[in-house]
């Protein structure tokens, strides 16, 4: 018996995401008296695998495949639910990115398991299994119960805490068969929008809405993010006025963001923006319109026009930055 | 061709949510139920994609009960030929993925596209399921598609970047934001004709479902936002950083 951590790493290397999952496995494995694996694909050197062992990683399983150097989906779930099986895994868990999602619903069906997708707390019971998750984009939540003998989670970035756990990992090659039909859809190429960081890993947004009335306004929201090393994102009608790129929409039909701190800047607070930011920890409104729906929704408001206010904060940021 | 277009019946994006029978069920008094977002912008690209290569048959799908119709009939009014509802309650993702598996098998279709997520239970899941049961290749948030010459060209969003990939058919793609720009609404014409395309409602098969909800939640109520005046934008800063400790 064990429990499995899909550990992705991007070109070699681990993020702070992957440890906040090692984490939460790690405490599951707790719960259930059970080792926690970690499964990499890929090729990453043992320094950065030895470092999953601080996070709880008895063990860590390696394969190394140049079939698996482009992802699909079918070819990940194959090789992902060849090293479940081998070690026993009763609980899988991944992070609610992009792979993840891909894959966590295809192994679901494959080892014949229960999912709870875009989990953010440990699971209140393990027998039977219980695990609460967002549901109608967070204007609610639910218990779920899962009802198979493995049960697949997928968690939330930047909902769960980093907890330092040192064990002496040991890595083991595993190797996976993998067909050419499951390869089937080729990738031509790829276009990375720089090195920006990712919005759903951010700890820091500050995002901007139609109250900015132009492109050209930007710098000031650019300025705040470099200050306090932030992401920046934008409301919906933003992205279509093609103010700032697709990538930084957040909402109910853009991305769901969960940073420790949100600065919304001329955005009204529709109910369609809140529902994806409403996990944030803290969010703080900038809006010249003392009756704008964000103001329900934030932890500090304040009210008055974003040329003013936000340069002035920008200073006082950086006078903070500097002093601390 | 022939495409399966799952279509999801969902809350308005507006609605205010109640739970009823201690918690246990979603309240359905006064919601006004709507095509899900994903699945009008797939259903809109399917037609201009209709329009471009002349033969595409779009069936509309949905797996739930008569009170779902609405919903088919105003994807049929958009444009979609035909629709089928599956008579039963969406238990799970995997029982609903199950349902149209078995649709799936029956007709000849050459591909399926499902949406994203859905906005109730925010699964993400129907689409992957369906093509892990079929044993299709699957490419999810798919941003934009295309048909040419026997295959299918689909853009997906990955992290930091965006993906081009060719595939054959058969696949499933779960369409993102991007597959279609703005959605197309019905015309008067579409909703008369609307009522004259076949909506054939077929048997559900045996399948169980493996998660169940037990309770649902409203989240908590947020205390009051604290205003800071906006001449003394220092005293934000002391908050964040004292009373928040996020800075
Ligand atoms: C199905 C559906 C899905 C949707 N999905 C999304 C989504 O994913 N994300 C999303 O964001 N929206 C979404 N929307 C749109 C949403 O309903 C709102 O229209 C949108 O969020 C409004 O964007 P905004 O706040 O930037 O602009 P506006 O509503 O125009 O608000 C601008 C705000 O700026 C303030 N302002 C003006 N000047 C200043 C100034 N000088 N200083 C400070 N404040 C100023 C105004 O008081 C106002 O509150 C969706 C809508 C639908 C129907």
């Amino acid at each position: 018996m064990s429990i499995l951590v899909y550990t992705e790493n991007w070109e070699g290397k681990f993020k702070k995401s992957t440890y906040e999952l090692l984490s939460y496995g790690n405490e599951i494995a707790k719960m259930m008296n059970t080792p926690l694996i970690a499964l990499t694909i890929g090729n990453v050197d043992d320094n950065e695998l030895k470092s999953l062992g601080n996070y709880g990683a008895e063990k860590v399983l390696k394969i190394s495949d140049p079939k698996l150097d482009v992802f699909t989906s079918k070819s990940y779930t194959k090789a992902i639910y060849e090293a479940a099986k081998a070690v026993d895994a009763k609980v899988v868990i991944f992070s609610n990115n992009v792979s993840g999602k891909a894959i966590s619903p295809r192994l679901t069906v494959k080892l014949d398991a229960a999912l709870a997708a875009g989990v953010m707390h440990l699971p209140t019971s393990t027998d039977p299994f219980l695990v609460r998750k967002r549901v109608y984009s967070g204007k609610g939540f639910a218990d779920y119960e899962l009802n198979a003998d493995i049960k697949i989670l997928t968690l939330n970035t930047n909902s769960f805490e980093v907890i330092e756990n040192h064990k002496d990992t040991v890595i083991e090659a595993f190797s996976v068969q993998i067909a050419d039909s499951d390869l089937s859809a080729k990738p031509l190429s790829v276009e990375k929008t720089s090195g920006k960081l990712l919005i759903t890993e951010a700890e820091i947004l500050v995002s901007g809405g139609r109250g900015l009335k132009g492109p050209e306004n930007w710098g000031m929201i650019e300025e705040m993010a470099e200050i306090l090393g932030a992401g920046t994102c934008c409301s919906r009608p933003v992205a279509d006025l093609e103010w700032r790129p697709h990538q930084e929409h957040v909402g109910q039909t853009g991305k769901v963001v969960a940073p420790n701190l949100y600065i919304a800047i001329g955005i009204s607070g529709a109910i369609q923006h809140l529902a994806g930011v409403n996990g944030s920890k803290v969010m703080v409104a900038i809006n010249t319109d003392p009756e704008a729906p964000f103001f329900e929704a934030a932890d500090y408001g304040i009210v008055g026009d974003a040329f003013k206010v936000v340069p002035a904060l920008n200073e006082a940021f950086r006078k903070f930055k500097q002093g601390s | 061709m022939k495409v399966l277009l799952c279509i999801g019946h969902v809350p308005d994006t507006t609605s205010k949510i109640k739970f009823t029978n201690n918690d246990t069920e979603f309240d359905k008094n006064n919601i006004q139920f709507i095509i899900g977002p994903y699945e009008e912008l797939a259903l809109t690209r399917l037609l201009e994609l209709k329009e471009k290569i002349g033969d595409l048959n779009i069936t509309a799908i949905n797996v739930g009960p008569a009170e779902t119709e609405p919903t088919l009939r105003k994807a049929l009014a958009v444009g979609a030929d035909d629709a089928i509802r599956v008579d039963a309650e969406p238990m799970d993702a995997f029982f609903v993925a199950k349902q149209i598996a078995e649709v799936y098998k029956q007709g000849d279709y050459d591909f399926v596209v499902t949406g994203k997520e859905s906005i109730d239970y925010n699964g993400a899941q129907v689409g992957e399921m369906l093509a892990e049961i079929l044993e299709f290749p699957s490419i999810s948030g798919t941003s934009f598609i295309d048909i040419e010459g026997g295959k299918a060209k689909l853009e997906r969003e990955i992290d930091g970047g965006k993906e081009i990939l060719e595939v054959d058919f058969p696949f499933v793609s779960t369409a993102g934001k991007g597959f279609a720009i703005e959605p197309r609404i019905p015309s008067m014409r579409g909703i008369m004709m609307a009522r004259k395309k076949p909506l054939n409602v077929v048997a559900a098969t045996e399948a169980a479902a493996k998660t169940k909800v037990t309770r649902f939640y409203l989240p908590e109520p947020k205390s009051a936002c604290k205003y800071v005046d906006a001449e003394n934008v220092e005293e934000l800063v002391r908050l964040l950083h004292e009373e928040a400790k996020i800075i």
